[in-house]
């Protein structure tokens, strides 16, 4: 499905895509030069195509993919490609910086640990598939992952993209409006999903946060630190305060919303 | 090169109790609010957590180098490949990443991934990039809907396929509101 639309001026003009992988709607939102050409539409499948292949490598669902075949033993993490060992690296600096709330490894139905490194791979996967439409020229975008999204704007001059962070209470609805020229906004919280983010150290959903909203240079960092500060509950904000280059919004449990970020006290 | 002293990869699974277990962006909050967690040997080791932190000073090299002070007993350097009742520990080549050479290191156990630990971690971390304008959120009054807000797009709790169809960005991907 996608909605055509041509020069209109600084809001509109926004040309869009949506596809589903992953189990996750991707949406993308182009302006500019290249919008609905063949250019445009082979970088869309571009990124498509890179997500599709971190599914294939990643996903725990399928029994043939990379981290499936680890888990079971089928294959050394000596012969797995580059790409698993830098996710399983960066699941691994984001377990001991979140002091353990954030982990790769959760217990499984028996009790065991299993590998889901899913966590990681969604900002990592959808930081990689930002990278086709880089090289359209004259062309800003956004592209977004289930609420999650990489942002540029190449135009000299251009406005930034508005990014509406949706309220945890009333999905419906915006809490709060962030203005991104280039950088990652990513969101975690349980207003869709339900109780999948546990804190790893106790397996148990914290209740103190509603939502947590981080943006950063690099989507990669902002989705693990969004997910580890929810993790963390009721330290989340003072967690988030400590993390460099980072700034975003805590919704709370009752509804408290606090932005942080270098420019606040 | 960094090396995470490998004697302490060993350890896994256990129930550690941290002693000083801070990294350098953790700041002050850090203190005492965790007392055990499922430990994987290497993070659990004080020294490996100032490897990564902040990452842009540099100096994060000697941090890595490991004075680990944890005081599990793992002390059998794991060679790759090396395997001890039913337990196997398997160390990956070096990958080069975007942020500079990675390498993994695997326990497993019965058929199960028991640890991940990192043998190297690359120099930079992608959080050093700079910043181009950072910006913060904007509070609205009150939660408004958002067509008033004028977004392109809708940061939120992650969206499934199954739930698109009720969401913000459905919507907003539909009609551009």
């Amino acid at each position: 499905m996608t909605t055509a639309a041509t020069e209109a001026g600084p809001l509109r003009g926004v040309h869009r895509n949506v596809a589903h992988v992953m189990g996750m709607p991707i949406s993308l939102a182009l302006r500019g030069l290249h919008v609905d050409d063949e250019r445009a539409e082979s970088a869309w499948q571009g990124c498509l195509a890179v997500l599709q292949a971190a599914d294939r490598m990643f996903s725990t669902y399928r029994h043939d993919s990379v981290v499936s075949r680890l888990q079971r033993g089928d294959v050394d993490v000596a012969d797995c490609p580059a790409e698993v060992l830098e996710v399983l690296e960066l699941g691994e600096r984001a377990r001991r910086e979140s002091h353990g709330a954030f982990d790769v490894r959760r217990p499984g139905p028996d009790g065991h640990l299993v590998l889901d490194p899913s966590g990681v791979v969604k900002g990592w996967a959808v930081a990689r598939a930002a990278g086709a439409l880089d090289p359209l020229p004259g062309t800003d975008y956004c592209l977004s992952a289930g609420g999650d999204m990489v942002c540029r704007t190449q135009r000299t001059g251009a406005p930034p993209w508005r990014i509406g962070i949706e309220d945890p209470h009333d999905p419906g609805r915006v809490v709060a409006v962030v203005p991104v020229h280039n950088g990652a906004v990513a969101t975690s919280g349980l207003a869709r999903r339900g109780a999948h983010i546990v804190d790893a150290r106790t397996g148990t959903t914290p209740g103190d946060v509603a939502s947590v909203t981080v943006l950063g240079p690099d989507l990669v960092w902002a989705d693990i630190d969004a997910t580890a500060a929810f993790a963390l509950g009721g330290d989340a904000l003072s967690w988030l305060r400590g993390r460099s280059g980072h700034s975003g919004l805590v919704v709370w449990a009752d509804g408290t919303r606090e932005v942080f970020g270098p420019t606040t006290p | 090169m960094r090396r995470i002293s490998l004697w302490v990869l060993s350890t896994l699974s256990v129930l550690v109790l941290l002693f000083g277990y801070h990294t350098s962006t953790s700041g002050p909050q850090a203190t005492g609010s965790q007392t055990s967690i499922y430990s994987s040997g290497s993070g659990s080791s004080g020294s490996g957590s100032s490897g990564s932190g902040s990452g842009s000073s540099g100096s994060s090299d000697s941090g890595a180098s490991g004075s680990g002070s944890t005081g599990s007993s793992g002390t059998t350097p794991p060679a790759s490949g090396s395997t001890s009742s039913g337990s196997k520990t398997v160390t990956g080549t070096v990958a080069q990443t975007r942020w500079g050479p990675v390498q993994v290191q695997l326990k497993v156990s019965n058929g199960k991934v028991t640890n991940v630990s990192v043998v190297q971690y690359p120099d930079g971390n992608g959080r050093d990039q700079e910043i181009n304008s950072q910006a913060l959120p904007i509070l609205t009054e009150e939660t408004i809907n958002a067509q008033s807000a004028q977004i392109d797009m809708v940061s939120g709790a992650t969206v499934t396929s199954d739930g698109y169809l009720e969401s913000l960005q459905s919507a907003l991907d539909q009609a551009g509101l």
